[in-house]
C-alpha cells in the first residue's frame, strides 16, 4: 500500500501535492490496527528475558538514549546546571558510564543549559509551541519554537494540536508542523502526538504518518503531563510506523517514547521492541530516546549491581 | 547489534527418575508386558526416562481399576464432591506450574515461552472450569439428571501432553466417570507427572489411571470390553480405525483429528496483527498445532505486501534450545516426525512451489526444521492438501470472498479457520459459510476452555471443551 502510494501521481507522500482530501484519504487508507492482536504482540515482547551481557549492554546503551528531562514551573537556572552536570557524568564515581542523549526543557531555560553542555556532546533539547497543550496561535507557537532555536536548542519537542487532528483538520496538523519544521532551521524537530489524548491505535498510526509526511525528525510519544504515556503497544505501533515510512520513501525518522518509562525493566523492554519490530537501525541515541527523568538513577543501580553484584542504597546516586 | 544472552530457564526443578511403571489403582506399578522404550529430549536426543509399554494383562488391570472405582466411589459421588477434588487439582497444578512446564518442554521440544505462558495456564484453567460444572450438571441442558457413562478410554497426542491430558480428564471427571488415559509414547513424562498430582490431591484410587505404550497399547485400550467411552486426538489415519473397530459396540466415540485449516487475511485486515496471527496460527509449537493455519489465503491485490512483511517478521524468529526464556521455535519432536515434513516438503518443491526460510542455523544435535514458507501454491498440490504437521506454511491467493470461501472448505478437514477483516459484516459472513468447527476472527490458535473445539468432515466428531464438551461424557 505505502508503496504504491509513493508511485502513484497524487502521491501525498510528495509535499506540493498534498491537499485536504489526499491527506485524508491516505490516512484513513492506512491499515488498520486490531488492538487485541497489538497488546497481545506488545506483551509477548515484554516477556523476553535479557540477562548478564544483554542487560550490561542494554543498560549503557539505554543510558545513552535518556532525554534527561526537567518540565516543571517550579524550573530555575540552578535546577538546569545540576542537571546538565548529570547529563554529562551520570555516576561521578563510574567514568565509563556513558553521557545521556540530551537535556530537555523549556525555551527560557535553553540558554543555561546551551552555557552548561557547550563541548559536551550532550544536545539541548526545549519543548515549545505552547507545550504541553499546544493551545495558542500559530504564530506564537512559531514565536515560541524560535525563541527556543536561537537560544541554541539543537532540537525542539513540539506538540500537536490534538483538537485538530481529533476534529479530521488533517491538514491544520499538517501545516504547523510544517511551519515550526521551517522555523527549526537546522535544530532536529520532534512531534508530539500526546497518544493519550489520541486514545486509539488507529489515531496513534495516522499521527505518526502525519507528523513524518510533515517533516517530523522523530516521533515522540507524550508530553509527561497526561497519562497513559509512553506504553509499550503504542510505541510499537510509532515502531511500526517509522519502519514502513522508511519502507515506502527510505527515509529514517526516529521515536521518542516519553512519560512513564522509570525503571530499567521498562526501558529494556523498549529496546527489545525497536530491535523486533523496526529493527537495530534504530538502536541508537540517534534514532531512538527515552525521555524520562527518575529512570537514570534505576539504569545507574542497576548498571552498578552488575558491576559489583551488590545493590547500593539511593543516596549513593545523586538527585539532581 | 543487540544479542539476546543465553537465558535458560534451569531444569533442576524437575525430578526425572531413570524409569517409570504405570499408574494404575491409585499407585505406580510395574507393567507385566516386557516391552520398555525410552523418551528422549528432541532437541538433544539425551534419553530422559525409560517407559513401559502396557500390554493386554495391564489394560486389563487399569480398566479392572476404573470400573471398580466407578462403581465403589465415583460414579455414586455427589456433583459438589467431585468438584473439590477437582478444584484441588487445579490448584496443584498451578503451584507446580513451572515443574510442568519445564518438564513438558524437555520431553516435547516445545518452548518454555508456550509451555509457561500457554499450555500450563490453559491446563489449570479447563481444571476449573469443569470444576465448576461438576455440581450444576442438570442445568446444563441434557435433563434433569444426566449420568455418567462410566469408563472413559482416552487417548492423546504428543503436541499438546499435558493440555490434552486436560481436556480429556476434566470434563470426564466432573461428569462423573472414571478414566484410562494413554499419552504418546514421545511424550509420557507430564502425564506422569500429572499421576503425582492425582495422589497429591488424594483422589481417590483408580478414578485415574494412566498406563504408557505406543499404538498397540492404544488399540488394546479403546478394544477392551468395559470401557464405555473412548476419546482419541491424533491423527486421522488412526481415528478412522478406531471408528471401524468400535463400530457396533454401543461404545461412545468422539474423534479430534487433523486439520488443513486456512487462514484468510483480506486486503481490508489489520496488516501487522495478521502477520502476527499467521505466525502464531503455523509456527505456534513448531506447526504440531491440529488446528495449525497451516494454509495461507491471501487476497491477491495485497499479496506482495503480505509476504514481505511476514518474511520479514519471520527474520526475527529465534529458533534454539527449548528451555531458552527467549526461544520461539523450539525442536521437532520426534526423528519419525521430522522425515514427514522433510518428505512433504520435498513434495512441495517437486511440484513447482517456490519455498522460502530465512537465514536459520539449525543446532547440530536434536530434531529440528527451520520456519518455511511456500508461496505459488496450487489447490492440487500435497502441501495444500495433506496435513504436515510442521513449521511449514503453504501460501495460496483468492480474488472474492466466494473463492475465499470455495478454496478453504476445499479441503477433507474442517477443523478451524482464520478470517482477517476490518469488516465486521464479512466475519459474519465468512463463518457461517466456512466449514470448521472453530473460526478465529482477527486472532488464531486462542484457546478457552469455555469455548467448544471440534472437527467437521475427516477433523472428526464430538466437541471439547465449555457446555457442549460435557455431552461426550454424559448418557444423553
Amino acid at each position: 500500500m505505502l508503496v504504491n502510494v509513493s508511485t502513484t501521481t497524487t502521491s501525498p507522500l510528495a509535499d506540493a501535492e498534498i491537499t485536504d482530501t489526499s491527506l485524508r484519504a491516505f490516512l484513513h487508507g492506512l491499515p488498520g490496527v486490531d488492538q487485541v492482536g497489538a497488546e497481545q504482540r506488545a506483551a509477548t515482547l515484554a516477556s523476553r528475558s535479557i540477562k548478564t551481557s544483554a542487560k550490561a549492554q542494554a543498560i549503557d546503551l539505554a543510558i545513552s538514549m535518556v532525554d534527561l528531562t526537567t518540565l516543571e514551573g517550579a524550573d530555575t537556572p540552578g535546577k538546569v546546571r545540576a542537571m546538565c552536570a548529570k547529563a554529562v557524568r551520570p555516576d561521578p564515581a563510574d567514568p565509563s558510564v556513558p553521557k545521556v542523549a540530551a537535556v530537555c526543557v523549556y525555551p527560557d531555560l535553553v540558554a543555561q543549559a546551551v552555557r552548561a553542555l557547550k563541548g559536551t556532546g550532550v544536545r539541548v533539547a526545549s519543548v515549545a509551541t505552547a507545550f504541553p497543550s499546544g493551545r495558542s496561535s500559530l504564530d506564537v507557537k512559531v514565536q515560541d519554537t524560535k525563541l527556543a532555536v536561537e537560544a541554541g536548542a539543537d532540537e525542539i519537542d513540539m506538540v500537536i494540536d490534538r483538537g485538530a487532528f481529533l476534529s479530521g483538520r488533517y491538514m491544520r496538523v499538517f501545516e504547523e508542523i510544517a511551519r515550526i519544521k521551517a522555523a527549526c532551521g537546522d535544530a532536529h524537530l520532534k512531534v508530539i502526538l500526546e497518544t493519550g489524548e489520541l486514545v486509539t491505535y488507529d489515531n496513534v498510526r495516522r499521527a505518526s504518518w502525519l507528523a513524518m509526511m510533515a517533516g517530523a525528525d522523530f516521533i515522540k510519544t507524550s508530553t509527561g503531563k497526561i497519562s497513559p504515556a509512553a506504553t509499550l503497544p503504542v510505541t510499537m505501533i510509532m515502531l511500526e510506523a517509522v519502519r514502513d515510512f522508511r519502507a515506502a520513501t527510505g527515509e529514517m525518522v526516529g521515536v521518542k517514547p516519553a512519560g512513564g518509562i522509570r525503571t530499567t525493566k521498562d526501558a529494556i523492554k523498549h529496546l527489545v521492541l525497536v530491535n523486533e519490530v523496526a529493527g537495530d537501525d534504530w538502536l541508537t541515541p540517534e534514532w531512538y530516546r527515552l525521555g524520562a527523568s527518575s529512570l537514570l538513577n534505576d539504569l545507574l543501580m542497576q548498571r552498578q549491581k552488575m558491576t559489583t553484584g551488590r545493590y547500593a542504597g539511593p543516596d549513593h546516586f545523586t538527585l539532581d | 547489534m543487540f544479542e539476546y544472552a543465553p537465558a535458560p530457564e534451569s531444569r533442576d526443578i524437575v525430578d526425572i527418575q531413570p524409569s517409570y511403571g504405570l499408574f494404575i489403582n491409585g499407585e505406580f506399578v510395574e507393567a507385566q508386558g516386557e516391552e520398555r522404550a525410552k523418551t528422549v529430549n528432541p532437541a538433544t536426543e539425551e534419553v530422559l526416562a525409560e517407559i513401559s509399554y502396557a500390554g493386554q494383562a495391564d489394560v486389563d488391570r487399569a480398566v479392572r481399576a476404573a470400573q471398580d472405582a466407578y462403581d465403589g466411589v465415583w460414579g455414586r459421588m455427589p456433583g459438589r464432591e467431585r468438584a473439590k477434588y477437582l478444584f484441588r487439582i487445579a490448584r496443584i497444578i498451578q503451584e507446580r506450574a513451572r515443574e510442568f512446564a519445564v518438564l513438558e518442554s524437555l520431553d516435547n521440544g516445545k518452548p518454555i515461552r508456550e509451555s509457561r505462558d500457554v499450555d500450563v495456564p490453559l491446563v489449570a484453567a479447563h481444571f476449573f472450569y469443569y470444576a465448576g460444572w461438576a455440581d450444576k450438571l442438570e442445568h446444563a441442558g441434557f435433563g434433569a439428571n444426566p449420568r455418567p457413562l462410566g469408563v472413559a478410554g482416552q487417548v492423546i497426542p504428543w503436541n499438546f501432553p499435558l493440555l490434552m491430558l486436560a481436556w480429556k480428564i476434566a470434563p470426564a471427571l466432573a461428569c462423573g466417570n472414571t478414566v484410562v488415559l494413554k499419552p504418546a509414547e514421545t511424550t509420557p513424562l507430564t502425564a506422569l507427572l500429572f499421576a503425582d498430582v492425582c495422589r497429591q490431591a488424594e483422589l481417590p484410587p483408580g478414578v485415574v489411571n494412566i498406563i504408557t505404550g505406543a499404538g498397540e497399547t492404544g488399540r488394546m485400550l479403546v478394544g477392551r470390553e468395559g470401557v464405555d467411552k473412548v476419546a482419541f486426538t491424533g491423527s486421522t489415519e488412526v481415528g478412522k480405525q478406531i471408528a471401524r473397530t468400535l463400530a457396533g459396540t454401543g461404545k461412545k466415540l468422539t474423534l479430534e483429528l487433523g486439520g488443513k485449516a486456512a487462514n484468510i487475511v483480506f486486503e481490508d485486515a489489520p496488516l501487522d496483527q495478521a502477520v502476527e496471527g499467521i505466525v502464531n496460527g503455523i509456527f505456534f509449537n513448531q506447526g504440531h498445532v491440529c488446528c495449525a493455519g497451516s494454509r495461507l489465503l491471501v487476497q491477491e491485490s495485497i499479496q506482495d505486501e503480505l509476504l514481505d512483511a511476514l518474511k520479514r517478521r519471520l527474520a526475527t524468529l529465534r529458533l534454539g534450545d527449548p528451555l531458552d526464556k527467549n526461544t520461539d521455535i523450539g525442536a521437532i519432536n520426534s526423528a519419525a516426525q521430522l522425515d514427514k515434513i522433510r518428505e512433504l516438503s520435498r513434495a512441495g518443491e517437486e511440484e513447482g512451489a517456490e519455498r522460502w526460510s530465512p537465514p536459520c542455523e539449525l543446532p547440530d544435535r536434536g530434531y529440528w526444521f527451520p520456519p518455511t514458507l511456500f508461496t505459488g501454491v496450487a489447490q492440487s498440490h500435497r502441501i495444500a492438501r495433506e496435513e504436515i504437521f510442521g513449521p511449514v506454511l503453504s501460501v495460496l491467493t483468492f480474488r472474492t470472498p466466494a473463492e475465499a470461501i470455495e478454496k478453504a472448505n476445499n479441503t477433507p478437514f474442517g477443523l478451524s479457520a482464520g478470517v482477517w477483516t476490518e469488516k465486521g459484516s464479512r466475519i459474519l459472513w465468512m463463518a457461517q459459510r466456512l466449514r470448521a468447527g472453530v473460526v478465529w476472527a482477527n486472532t488464531f490458535n486462542r484457546f478457552d476452555p469455555a469455548s467448544p473445539f471440534g472437527g467437521y468432515k475427516e477433523s472428526g466428531f464430538g466437541r471439547e471443551g465449555g457446555r457442549h464438551g460435557l455431552e461426550a461424557y454424559l448418557d444423553v
